[in-house]
């Protein structure tokens, strides 16, 4: 079957009234989350994964994917308005949406940051679409050592283009596979660091990790900077939304570069951060005028937008076809996948098609619901900042104990997820990075498996990583990413560090 | 920061070998199915002891003082969501979560915010319903519940 017709396929299961409803309720939810601080696209959907176990699979995800939208869109409204960036990606938005908002023109910047949004995740997409089937066949071919090898990239990325401390980024995915562990083993069926504990042994669980280190940790950060919001609410009239798709018609080219930076990033994991900073780099590198970045112009919106949200499509792509995530949102997805009793990976598009093209199908109508519902509704999103703090910060603790204790019905749970907030507060502010050790937690069974597998497969050898043609070229490609920190002062690119562009 | 970062980069170093002797315990070699259960989680151990070993010397050899892990003053908000909500954790295992709820929102509310006492009831009664209707109801996802919801036939 071609790849059109596959998508048509995919478009039949996504375009049914329930799952279009799914879709809107999807996208308000996650524009809530996104607007709400401590609440971001990982731990939302992973607080309302519980919620869709009685749901189809395909309705499950498409809710799931919705909210990830949402929040992508959510994290625009609040970067713009209130220069509080939702997510690690809209920090570069700030720099020239939040000046924007303060000269009156929120109405303007706001619709640039959907549209391009927009612009991002359609390029995105329509890329999805065409090589998710050759990926999906290719990784079929894969065995153990290729998975361990890509997985080895997976996390040689982080290191190599995490930007911070390599050190500290190694520290995140150690402790993180530590952390993984912890349980049952999964070969042999003995108990790993559980110290005499029976509770321990259903092992630790990353959606309770992501709810308190993303969550919690969050909130705990955003009350040092002071209890009040002060931001601008906007009101976004038709006669502005069209006089600026008219000039934005003018920066075409810096979409073309934002979605093309913002894919190829994103394509690899921890993507969309670095890929929304590139991005802002080329565009005022470009610009013919680049003093005037930082004081308000609609390209500073336009370029980390288009690039952050064609990333956070594509780090669905590693998902689907390879059942790799390529960001903690989409290892929060896997986890689902998992418990809907689907398995992730290649064996997908053979055995449930009408699962994965809905799901591609599904990111289409959900983009287009997206950028109506957050263009008509912003004030009402806006809104929501205006709540006393003293009320969002109990609501939002108490939502993320809600979450934490319905992945497995444990009390213990709520404890670790106050546990991983500590944790994810102090390695913030300690610059340690968490994405990794998200991937870490998620992935190490399977990496440990697969690795283990491939030195059964070759006696005990890891020359076996570099014997295999496909295993070796990327072990090569992840080595040398390992060893970037070493060599990059050599060759280091132009672009913005996230570190100092949040300290000015 | 600096003492922060060399504390944190110690308590990582203990972890470090208490993963080490773990792996040991539960074998590092090679038997009749392949490697045993403790190799992967052994040289975890050693890598994250290596790494996290560096960092501590690496801080303490950069010596100077930058800034500060938290400013003066921005801790105590930092502690003041911190304990109530260990406290609503502890008093979720003798009333169940919806009525520590409500009794964290309410405190949390009057003590912080210096809300009014009809706003608090408002919202730290509603919420817990609003919770209770989604959750029990609707999704059929049960939460932890204590005497008051026994009493009312849950």
């Amino acid at each position: 079957m071609g790849g059109i017709e596959n998508l048509l396929l995919g478009f039949q299961v996504a375009i049914t009234p329930y799952n279009l409803a799914v879709a809107v309720v999807g996208i308000v939810l996650g524009t809530i989350i996104g607007v709400l601080p401590g609440l971001g696209g990982a731990n939302g959907v992973a607080i309302l994964l519980p919620l869709t176990f009685t749901m189809p699979p395909t309705s499950a995800i498409i809710l799931l994917t919705s909210i990830y939208w949402g929040a992508l869109f959510g994290g625009a409204i609040t970067s713009i308005l209130f220069n509080i960036p939702g997510e690690p990606w809209s920090v570069a938005t700030t720099l020239d949406g939040y000046p924007l908002a303060k000269q009156g023109k929120g109405a303007q910047a706001l619709t640039a940051a959907f549209t391009s949004s927009f612009v991002g995740a359609l390029f995105a997409i329509i890329l999805v679409s065409f090589f998710a089937l050759p990926l999906a066949e290719l990784a079929l071919k894969f065995g153990p050592p290729e998975f361990f090898a890509i997985q080895l990239l997976t996390f040689s990325s982080f290191i190599g283009l995490g930007g911070g401390s390599p050190l500290k980024s190694f520290v995140s995915i150690v402790l993180g596979f530590i952390l993984g562990a912890v349980g049952l083993d999964v070969v042999t069926g003995r108990l790993r660091l559980t110290f005499g504990s029976i509770e321990l042994m259903r092992g630790m669980s990353f959606i309770v990790a992501v709810i308190g280190l993303f969550g919690l940790g969050e909130i705990f950060l955003t009350v040092e900077e002071g209890l009040r919001f002060r931001g601008v609410t906007p009101r976004v009239r038709f006669k502005d939304m069209v006089a600026t798709w008219r000039e934005l018609l003018g920066y075409w080219r810096t979409f073309l570069r934002g979605s093309i930076i913002g894919f190829w990033m994103g394509f690899k994991p921890g993507g969309a951060t670095p890929a929304s900073f590139m991005s802002y780099g080329f565009a005022r590198r470009f610009s013919r005028h680049p003093e005037k970045f930082g004081t308000g112009v609609l390209e500073g919106v336009v370029a980390p937008e288009t690039a952050a949200h064609s990333a956070g499509v594509a780090a669905m792509l590693p998902m689907i076809t390879l059942g790799i995530p390529g960001s903690p949102t989409a290892a929060v997805m896997l986890g689902g996948l998992l418990i809907w009793g689907l398995q992730p990976g290649p064996m997908l598009f053979v055995e449930k098609p009408e699962f994965v093209w809905g799901l591609i199908a599904s990111m289409y109508t959900g983009n287009v619901i997206g950028v109506l519902v957050v263009l008509f509704f912003v004030p009402a999103f806006a809104s929501i900042l205006r709540i006393p703090f003293a009320i969002l910060v109990p609501l939002i603790v108490f939502v993320c104990a809600i979450g934490a204790y319905t992945v497995s019905n444990s009390m213990l749970d709520i404890w670790f997820m106050m546990g991983f907030g500590v944790l994810g507060y102090v390695f913030k502010k300690l610059d340690y990075p968490l994405a990794p050790l998200v991937l870490a937690l998620v992935l190490g069974d399977m990496a440990e498996s697969a690795l283990r597998q491939s030195l059964i497969m070759s006696q005990g050898s890891v020359l076996i990583f570099l014997q295999r043609p496909i295993a070796a070229v990327i072990t090569v490609a992840a080595l040398a990413l390992f060893a970037l920190p070493v060599l990059g002062p050599l060759l280091r690119r132009p672009r913005l560090r996230p570190s100092e562009a949040t300290r000015t | 920061m600096r003492t922060a970062d060399i504390v944190c980069g110690v308590l990582l170093v203990v972890v470090g070998v208490v993963v080490v002797v773990e792996g040991l315990r539960l074998g590092i070699g090679w038997s009749t199915d392949g490697p045993q259960p403790g190799f992967f989680v052994f040289y975890l151990g050693v890598a994250l002891l290596i790494a996290s070993a560096a960092i501590v010397l690496l801080t303490l050899r950069r010596g100077a003082v930058q800034r500060p892990f938290v400013a003066s003053g921005q801790f105590r908000p930092v502690v003041q969501v911190f304990l109530p909500a260990t406290f609503m954790v502890v008093l979720t295992g003798f009333v169940g979560l919806y009525v520590s709820g409500a009794v964290y929102l309410a405190a949390y509310m009057r003590w912080i915010g210096r809300h009014s006492w009809a706003l608090i009831l408002v919202v730290s009664i509603g919420i817990p319903v609003l919770t209770f209707l989604i959750f029990e109801v609707w999704f059929l996802v049960p939460l932890p519940k204590g005497p008051l919801e026994t009493r009312l036939g849950y």
